[in-house]
């Protein structure tokens, strides 16, 4: 059917706002949106008076997919794959944040086993995204070996979850009221199999580039960002946590069985320089990794039997209301505000990620900052671009 | 603190003009005067005993007749939450800024402005964040309209599935 569609005048671009005129001896150098050190498809306009930057102008919008308009006329159960997309490396803690804000308002009782199984693919991927995150932030600072080696071992998982949900990467494992599919036979012990291997293996990572010099050299007192700036800021995740705040949803704000878990919160503790410097940030992954394999251990000796998914209709309303739900996604706090009036897909649904609140803060702390150090920087703030534009 | 405790807590500051708590969410809702929502935030924060140290979402939505703007707030001292709401008029909605409050505020009001057309007074640099600076529309409205074209480019295609074609013929193999 053919749509009225308006021709509308379009502003010139000279008429628009002049941000980023640079001053009498500054030059603009622009950074992406093609660039293999900005995780995604991000562009950074860089005024610079030679290597030191006067500040860095953030400019984000590439991945604008308009996921929260497409929210609004898709059905609930089939709006869970686009979770997906928003942050492909956190992909079940993003279905399951979508997944608890539609149970929320549906009154929905999640079974015991289906609960357990969420923990587990959400833990799993948190691993996952760190060897990425943490691999890429040592590839920016030109280690290039740590990055192969992480990503072998992330095959594994990819393994795992093909086995488990079929997909490698965008999962679509949670539904509305459970998981989608019960483990496959064998999984369980495979996946204690594989974190036999990676207990001893993330020693290996400290071998390789956690004390080497230069390493450290190029990330110790970087970027540092204080932790009332920090909370400000509304940083959230590794980063808020290497800032020295003690904050974790999973403990702070519990949902689903984490409170059955025992785990710490590693935070950062200027290890080789200030708190909240790059190396804090990277400290601190690699220590969830830790705490994601252990509670992982703890979740599958104590799966319960049962349903995978409540019985909830094919085609679900739910009841008019809104509510805010979080998860402790890889890149911190991932909330879902849901606001329904009743109908089959939502009146408005906005995404806040840990990404975008990341991304604001870099241009503060590029003041000054050689483009080197901001390479680094920004590979330490682990910021995804489909989360910042979603 | 409870969600009593809380509003009892509200209730006492100075400067809040009848706030009224809305029941059927989940989470302590309360609706204020978009005159007062500047220093009911800061209220929010500078209490001791309510902290709220942190913005962890700042978001609108397009009600029909009304815009709502909702800030979800996080207390990472005390450990609780509140969602502070404000009623704009759809034709010309307009609210003080936040971003002297919580510096994240920044962002996420860009973003508003940007998808529904929201304006911040007081916002150090309001301009679009995620749509292309010269975009005209405020995507997000119920009733907005996408241009027909942008620099020359159509937003919209054929249907593939409803052009009438002859029937497909196989393809040579290729290599």
């Amino acid at each position: 059917m053919e749509e009225q569609r308006m021709k509308t005048e379009l502003k010139s671009l000279a008429e628009l706002r002049p941000v980023t005129q640079p001053l009498e001896g500054e030059m603009v150098v622009n950074m992406g949106p093609h660039h293999p050190s900005t995780h995604g498809v991000l562009n950074f306009l860089l005024i610079t008076d030679g290597e030191v930057m006067h500040k860095a102008i953030p400019h984000v919008g590439y991945l604008h997919r308009g996921i929260e308009k497409i929210a609004e006329s898709v059905p609930y159960a089939g709006f869970m794959p686009f979770t997906d997309r928003v942050d492909y490396l956190g992909a079940m803690a993003a279905n399951q944040g979508y997944a608890m804000a539609v149970e929320k308002l549906l009154g929905c009782e999640v079974p015991r086993r289906a609960e357990y199984l969420r923990v587990v693919a959400c833990e799993l991927n948190r691993i996952a995204s760190h060897l990425v995150a943490t691999g890429t932030m040592a590839m920016d600072v030109g280690a290039f070996t740590p990055f192969l080696h992480w990503l072998r071992e992330r095959e594994y998982l990819n393994d795992l979850f093909e086995e488990l949900c079929g997909a490698r990467l965008t999962y679509n494992y949670m539904r509305i009221g459970g998981v989608g599919y019960d483990l496959p036979a064998g999984w369980g012990d495979k996946l204690l199999k594989w974190l036999d291997r990676f207990d001893v293996i993330i020693e290996e990572f400290d071998r390789l580039i956690t004390r080497n010099e230069i390493f450290v050299k190029r990330l110790a007192n970087v970027g540092v960002i204080l932790g009332k700036d920090a909370v400000d800021y509304g940083l959230v995740g590794p980063n808020l946590r290497a800032s020295g705040i003690d904050w974790d949803l999973r403990r702070d704000d519990p949902y689903s069985v984490y409170p059955k878990f025992l785990f710490d919160v590693p935070l950062g503790q200027g290890y080789r320089g200030q708190v909240g410097d790059c190396y804090d940030r990277y400290m601190v992954r690699i220590a969830e990794m830790r705490q994601s394999s252990r509670i992982l251990r703890q979740a599958l000796y104590g799966l319960p039997e049962g349903e995978v998914r409540a019985k909830l209709p094919k085609k679900l309303t739910v009841p008019p209301g809104e509510v805010y739900a979080r998860v402790e996604a890889p890149r911190g706090e991932m909330g879902f505000y849901l606001v329904s009036r009743g109908g089959e897909s939502p009146y408005r649904l906005k995404i806040r990620t840990g990404s975008f609140t990341a991304m604001s803060i870099v241009e503060k702390l590029s003041a000054g900052v050689m483009i080197a150090d901001f390479v680094a920087i920004f590979g330490s703030l682990d910021v995804i671009a489909p989360e910042v534009d979603r | 603190m409870t969600h009593e405790e809380i509003l009892a807590h509200l209730r006492q500051l100075p400067d809040i003009l009848v706030p009224e708590d809305a029941t059927g969410c989940p989470d302590l809702t309360v609706n204020v005067p978009p005159e007062s929502l500047k220093s009911v935030a800061l209220a929010c924060r500078e209490d001791a005993a309510l902290g709220f140290d942190t913005l962890s979402c700042l978001s609108a939505v397009d009600g029909g007749d009304r815009i709502e703007v909702v800030y979800h707030l996080t207390s990472i001292a005390h450990k609780h939450r509140l969602v502070l709401k404000a009623t704009l008029d759809r034709t010309d909605p307009e609210i003080d800024s936040v971003s002297e409050v919580w510096s994240t505020a920044n962002w996420y009001e860009r973003e508003c402005f940007d998808l529904l057309g929201v304006r911040f007074r007081g916002h150090p640099d309001l301009r679009r964040l995620l749509m292309p600076d010269d975009w005209q529309g405020y995507p997000l409205r119920k009733d907005d309209v996408p241009p027909a074209e942008y620099h020359g480019m159509s937003t919209s295609r054929e249907d593939p599935l409803k052009t009438p074609s002859a029937p497909a013929t196989e393809d040579a193999q290729t290599s």
